[in-house]
């Protein structure tokens, strides 16, 4: 069946901001549509609020709306393009839930959109677990026994007959959210409760539990002739119980004999067709029973997923991109196999290697919540690695994490543990289990019983047995001096250079030197989509070492990209926009792009995004390795973030030819006592500040300083560690933290200006012309950390004369630190003092986010600017100036941990951001609130408690929100001093003063909003429960007194005037 | 751990590897197949025979080996290669390794070599002899032995895999799970000869109502329509069809007094019979991922394939088939239909095992054809 014509114009709507379940495997995805969409020939008009995506640049849509993704902004948006067609299937979670939103209040019939690959009727029968349900058992499925409960009363009949441990599954929420495991009634109550409140139909499903039992899922895909193909079989490493996004997963599977899988390759078809997909992919998750095969059907989403994402990645059969074809009418067997070109995309690619997904998380950064895996997602990002073996493919995934771990070996798990202890841990799901089971392993406990322990398939653990034998071996060596035998199995096995050499007691250098004595080096297979059977036309390439290499390198100039790899807080999916930016800027001048990354999430991964695509972790090791190989002109390690930059160092001594800003450049703008003397050299002003190495010499330093101080380690991204300490009393702790995370590097310590106003600065050179790409003003004050804090471009109360000379200055630094690519700097403004808090000469976090405010591909510029270009060239000589306001908005995971603050501070804690464009300063502000799910009120009660130094302007917030008609409460100091101020506010009792009080106040849904600012450790513990019930409970709030005027701002606008849409195209004219 | 097994190639190319399974010094085709499960039931399916099977996924042996994954009666292939071979299986129904199942099956298996770069070679240097040993591993010897093997092409081994004495089949197809058969009421009255026949073509045809005698593949057409069966069945089985003559000429008798299905080798003789050609393909198709579209349908068929030789689709154009079934990789001859002799047969494999089960449709297109027969007879 060919194209169809009665399609003209399609919306798309994306996935919003990175949150944890939603990440920016949904840009992936996007973007892959909107590409084939438009090459198809169709209009496409997409909407998405997440500013760090490649799909949201203005050339991959006709038509691009960066506004909120509420049913209400979307309904605008197809009231003003009148699209006739939209695709929900590709947004994730938030795209379908929007599209179903749409459908049943009749927006799209009122204006005549369909549906394209899944109906109305078939993603409720997904996503109603009722529903799923009783189709299930209706084609003769099995699921776990279960009920539906709206009510306490109702949960209470269902446990009685599905009995503990029970799971709970609210329905229509993101990545599982919370989904929870009681084991007796207390918790139970618990759970229900809050998944009920979770819930956007207040409905929770309670399911007998399968814990312990075996997990795995089929990527399906259907085509508008009822063929379907099973794209990818997935086998989770941990069992039922961890969520699949938490979970070590492997493909294909492992451990089903073809009876067996043939079996769920049956029920898969059996639930594409049943619950009426009509085109396009899904992802059916089972349980299986490993004592008897017994087989359980667990959920099915009926769109495009992180799995598939994953399974994309995996097979090389582009999911997304092959489901927006089936959409417009295509059969599969229309439709060509990229990769090998000449066979079709109707069949099921068949892999010749092993691939491990491992989940990366930052508990570090949630210190108050608990670190245990369970049925709602935690993690904020993976990695995934390409082996010949599972055991290649383990290893590699480990070091491909970059939480500093390169192998299986205990070092982090302490000496002291005993045997008994070591059992216990096996049984609790943390996300670090597999370094115990290894630590089993060396301590001669049985497979059997490490499997009985934690439910980890003995495949598994055999395999990690055989490591660690190996390891055990290698360490036994008499003199450490590994022959080409063993040294070639460790390689094989998957052992990193690193390891080996700690374990031999050589170098890293030295261990790779003797590997290419003994002729032991990495060669390359191709992810062919069908284990060699054809030629493969797609350089998509892994290492291993084994006899032949497919790498056929060209003879053309030729640029690497290092990628970002995993995402994580404080280093996301901003700089895997940068490095896809790298990507097409060598394209269009003509140079050979090779990017080397391991985030199978990202669009850089995509084999179409550069010429050619190494799936390799990002260490010294596997990076020279491909150097050795490709031979580079030069390689771009400033795009990626802290992870290649941490290599740059060693790559550079190596001899890669690193271009753009030289690694030295880098290192002067970290290293403090050289950034200040060039500080000094240009006449500039820094706060004043040094450097530590321990305690005592921080102290020495506090007293020259004075309090507050900004303490943090060197070298880290995303604030990690950093704190502000106002007193002696505060130091100590925060000082031990940080010396641990900065390693061998000092620590710095700053004079921290208080209440000050920061700014970030991108700015781009060619090492002769500096051109500014826009000034960010925080609207929170310097202290919260750049990527937490909502930001306004163009600034909004910094004076034009200031502005000047930041640029002045800004200008001095590129040239000072010879930039040759991106720059980023931080200033703070206090009392029209400019002062200059930190340099980073690469790519920043704000790149995407400015380059769409501004309308110029800043990143695209700055590569082919560092292949050699100049600005002038490029003609890109001249600031742009636009008359819109645009306001980033940071996004929390906030909900996802319970038990945690959501305080602001110096540590970056934000996965994602949404940006709000208008001509209005308050309008732009509101839209990023709204576009960041946090609802400003237009009426109602606002609760405000601040701190003693905010009172003042606290009242003139106060004020304004009285004008406009909302009733205000306070808590007691700040109740005074409002009605000293002749502004009636009700008096509210905190938490420790007795009942009904605050949180009460809060719980039973009396307060519309809360601006509550605090300082000092003994106030944020008392106001903690404040935060936490309006994050429980959906109330908008602020923390911090800026914040709050912004808030006015927008709410000021709001009352004036509706926010409207607009495309960034029009924006740029 | 030094090779201790090598594989030697017809144009020369070693690979040195591990042994496991057996030891012993076997010839055969080096073919490769790209199932990523079933690697038993490949082992045991007599089509195999004579030939050294390379899995394309890298880690076999994980599920172990069972007594019910067995496609016939024993292993048939020369050698088995693998990249991985799993000491240690996990499953539930696994009961002794792979390499202990070759071993006591006295199979010769090569681990550790670089499977993929094999699989390149035989893709572009076409599927050759080879020797794969793991007692002589002087390379000038076993080219020697090598030199002798005459290869499969304008052999009958067909001879070598069929059964001697026929016998009543009556086991159905059952549920891995519960154990349950499947079983249809007993209506017809089938013939399957045996060229190499896959066990579960016949526990289908017993699903599916037929009661089953299976029979030598050189049962002259006499004999088989002594038996006054409503159907007739040509199995799948090894190597060239073009010498199988007796078999042709069995198939060519029969045409028109049965109905008749045929499988695999079974096509390729049916399509003999009929007149058509057939021809050596590069390398063969192995695997479970192939589509092949249904001309009659339009619709796709992920299928279980085994087969190395193929039916000339030119040759039957000016003869009485319908072509039905076409392969969308390479757009080989996949399936036909000749409805004046109620015969057809595919080239792949619908009783999959391993495989998918998509085209398990056909057997019910066969007891339909059976159906029209008894009816025309009754009336």
């Amino acid at each position: 069946m060919p194209k169809r014509t009665d399609i003209k114009k399609i919306l798309i709507i994306g996935s919003g901001p990175i949150v944890i379940g939603q990440a920016c495997e949904f840009d992936y995805s996007g973007a892959q549509a909107c590409k084939v969409l438009r090459q198809e020939g169709f209009e496409v008009v997409l909407v998405n609020s997440n500013p760090a995506t490649i799909m949201t640049d203005p050339e991959m849509a006709d038509r691009t709306y960066i506004e909120p993704i509420t049913p209400e902004m979307v309904e605008k948006i197809i009231a003003a393009e009148r699209p006739d067609s939209l695709l929900p299937t590709l947004g994730g979670q938030t795209g379908l839930n929007t599209a179903v939103a749409l459908a049943e209040s009749g927006v799209l019939d009122k204006y005549g959109v369909r549906l394209l690959g899944a109906n109305l009727e078939s993603i409720k029968r997904a996503e109603e677990r009722d529903r799923f349900k009783k189709i299930m058992e209706e084609i003769g499925l099995e699921v776990p026994r279960s009920g539906l409960a709206h009510s306490w009363e109702e949960a209470r009949e269902i446990v009685e007959y599905v009995g503990f441990p029970a799971i709970i599954r609210p329905s229509y929420t993101l990545g599982g959210m919370g989904g929870n495991v009681a084991y007796n009634m207390e918790e139970y109550q618990n759970y229900i409760n809050w998944g009920l409140s979770l819930s956007p139909i207040n409905q929770v499903l309670v399911e007998e539990s399968v814990v312990g039992w075996k997990e795995y899922e089929l990527e399906v895909m259907r085509d508008g002739m009822d063929n379907v193909v099973i794209v990818c079989s997935i086998e989770n490493l941990d069992p039922m119980g961890i969520h699949t996004g938490d979970s070590i997963t492997v493909a294909p599977a492992q451990t089903l004999t073809d009876k067996e899988y043939q079996i769920m390759r049956d029920a898969s078809l059996k639930i594409i067709r049943a619950i009426g997909v009509e085109t396009g992919g899904s992802n059916i998750q089972f349980a299986v029973n490993p004592a008897n095969g017994r087989l359980y059907v667990i959920e099915m989403n009926p769109r495009v997923s992180r799995s598939s994402a994953l399974a994309s990645k995996a097979t090389g059969f582009p999911i997304a991109k092959i489901a927006s074809l089936l959409a417009v009418g295509y059969t599969l067997d229309e439709i060509d196999n990229d990769i090998t070109k000449k066979t079709p995309a109707c069949f099921e690619p068949t892999i010749d290697y092993c691939v491990t997904k491992w989940p990366r998380f930052t508990f570090e950064k949630f210190p108050g919540t608990s670190p245990e895996l369970t049925i709602q997602m935690k993690s904020v990002g993976e990695a995934m690695a390409i082996g010949r073996t599972f055991k290649e493919s383990l290893q590699k995934a480990i070091r491909s994490l970059e939480i500093d771990r390169y192998s299986l070996d205990g070092r982090h798990i302490d000496a002291g543990l005993t045997d008994e202890e070591l059992k216990e841990r096996l049984r609790i799901n943390c996300w670090d289990k597999i370094w115990y089971v290894a630590e089993a392993l060396r301590r001669d406990v049985s497979v059997d019983e490490i499997f009985d322990l934690c439910a980890i398939d003995p495949w598994f653990i055999n395999n990690i047995k055989d490591i660690v034998r190996l390891e055990t071996k290698i360490k036994a060596v008499k003199g450490h001096k590994l022959d080409a035998e063993m040294l070639r199995q460790a390689k094989e096995y998957g052992f990193s250079d690193r390891y080996l050499a700690q374990i031999t007691g050589v170098s890293e250098l030295d261990m790779r030197k003797q590997r290419a004595q003994s002729g032991i080096r990495a060669v390359y297979k191709t992810v062919d989509t069908c284990g060699a059977e054809f030629e493969a036309s797609t350089p998509y390439l892994y290492s291993t070492f084994e006899d032949e290499c497919e790498s056929n390198p060209t003879k053309r100039r030729k640029v690497v990209i290092l990628g970002g790899g995993p995402n994580r807080i404080g280093q996301g999916i901003e700089f895997d926009y940068c490095c896809v930016h790298a990507a097409f800027a060598l394209d269009e001048i003509g140079i050979e792009s090779i990017m080397v990354n391991c985030n199978p999430e990202t669009v850089s991964t995509d084999y179409d995004t550069s010429d050619r695509l190494y799936f390799e972790p990002l260490t010294f090791e596997d990076v020279m390795s491909i150097v050795e190989t490709e031979k580079p002109d030069g390689m771009i390690v400033q795009f990626g973030g802290q992870t290649p930059l941490k290599l740059a160092d060693a790559l550079h001594t190596a001899g890669v030819p690193i271009i753009g800003t030289s690694p030295d450049s880098i290192g002067l703008a970290e290293d403090r006592k050289r950034f200040n003397a060039l500080v000094d050299k240009l006449k500039l002003r820094q706060p004043r500040s040094g450097t530590a190495m321990t305690y005592d010499e921080t102290l020495r330093i506090a007293e020259k300083l004075g309090y507050p101080l900004l303490i943090r380690p060197s070298f880290v991204l995303g604030g990690r560690a950093m704190e502000i300490v106002y007193d002696e009393e505060s130091l100590a702790g925060c000082v031990a933290n940080a010396i641990e995370v900065s390693g061998e590097h000092p620590i710095l310590v700053d004079k921290f200006l208080d209440d000050a106003t920061e700014l970030d600065v991108d700015a781009i050179s060619d090492g002769k012309v500096v051109v500014i790409g826009g000034i960010m003003e925080h609207i929170e004050e310097a202290g919260v950390h750049s990527g937490d804090s909502a930001c306004s471009l163009p600034p909004i109360s910094i004076s034009e004369k200031v502005l000047e000379e930041i640029k002045r200055q800004t200008k001095l630094l590129a040239l000072g630190l010879k930039v040759k690519g991106l720059m980023n700097v931080q200033f703070a403004v206090k009392d029209d003092e400019i002062y200059i808090l930190e340099v980073n000469p690469r790519a920043s976090r704000t790149i995407p986010f400015v380059s769409k405010a501004i309308g110029v591909p800043l990143a695209k510029l700055a590569a082919k600017v560092m292949t050699g270009m100049t600005l002038e060239e490029l003609g890109f000589t001249e600031e742009a100036h636009r008359s819109h306001f645009c306001v980033k908005e940071a996004v929390f995971p906030f909900i996802k941990f319970p038990g945690t603050d959501t305080i602001l501070g110096p540590e970056m804690l934000s996965t994602g951001e949404v940006m709000g464009i208008s001509d209005d300063f308050g309008l732009a502000f509101a839209k990023s609130q709204m576009s960041a799910g946090n609802n400003l009120p237009t009426e109602g009660t606002v609760l405000i408690s601040v701190r003693d130094q905010d009172k003042a302007r606290a009242v003139e917030i106060a004020r304004r929100l009285c004008d406009k008609g909302f009733k205000i409460v306070a808590t007691k100091g700040t109740c005074i001093e409002l009605i000293n101020n002749n502004i009636p506010s009700e008096f509210v009792l905190k938490m420790t003063e007795g009942r009904p009080n605050i949180v009460d106040w809060i719980i039973n849904g009396r307060i519309d909003m809360i601006i509550n600012t605090t300082v000092g450790k003994q106030s944020i513990m008392d106001s903690f429960s404040i935060r936490r019930a309006a994050l429980d409970n959906r109330v908008p709030y602020v923390t911090t007194i800026r914040g709050g005027q912004a808030v006015v701002k927008a709410i000021g606008s709001l009352a004036q005037r509706q926010p409207g849409v607009k495309p960034i195209q029009l924006y740029y004219q | 751990m030094g090779a201790d097994a090598v594989l030697l190639l017809e144009d020369g190319t070693v690979f040195e590897g591990l042994s496991f399974g057996a030891r012993g010094c076997r010839c055969g085709e080096v073919v490769f197949n790209t199932s990523m499960t079933g690697y038993q039931e490949i082992l045991t399916d007599p089509s195999y025979h004579e030939q050294i099977v390379t899995m394309t996924y890298p880690l076999i042996g994980n599920y172990g080996t069972n007594l019910g994954d067995v496609e016939s009666r024993r292993l048939f292939v020369s050698g088995f290669i693998v990249k991985e071979n799993c000491a240690y299986p996990s499953n539930w129904r696994d009961e002794l390794t792979l390499s202990d199942y070759l071993a006591a099956n006295n199979i010769v298996g090569l681990e550790g070599i670089d499977t993929r770069k094999l699989v390149k070679h035989i893709r572009t240097e076409g599927a050759m002899r080879g020797i794969i040993s793991s007692t002589e591993l002087d390379i000038d010897v076993l080219k020697k032995q090598l030199e002798e093997y005459p290869g499969l092409v304008g052999r009958d081994i067909v001879q070598d895999v069929t059964i001697e004495q026929s016998y009543p089949w009556t086991e159905a197809v059952s549920d891995v799970l519960t154990g349950k058969e499947v079983r249809g009421e007993k209506k017809y009255k089938v013939i399957a000869l045996d060229f190499g026949i896959k066990l579960n073509i016949l526990r289908l045809l017993v699903s599916h109502g037929c009661d089953v005698k299976i029979v030598p593949a050189q049962t002259s057409a006499a004999d088989v329509l002594a038996e006054k069966p409503d159907g007739v069945f040509l199995s799948n089985g090894p190597g060239d069809p073009a010498p199988v003559s007796y078999a042709i000429e069995t198939t060519k008798a029969l045409l028109g007094k049965a109905p008749i299905f045929g499988i695999c080798l079974g096509h390729q003789i049916l399509s003999l019979a009929l007149g058509g050609a057939t021809y050596k393909l590069k390398f063969g198709h192995r695997g479970a991922n192939h589509p092949v579209k249904n001309l009659e349908t339009g619709v796709i068929e992920i299928t279980s394939q085994n087969h190395g030789f193929c039916v000339d689709l030119d040759s039957l154009k000016d003869k009485d088939v319908r072509l039905t079934h076409i392969n969308l990789n390479d757009q080989t001859l996949e399936g036909i239909c000749c409805d004046a002799m109620d015969a057809f047969s595919v080239q792949y494999h619908p009783e999959a095992s391993p495989g998918p089960h998509d085209s398990g449709y056909l057997f019910k297109s066969f007891t339909k054809l059976m159906d029209k027969r008894l009816a025309g007879a009754a009336s």
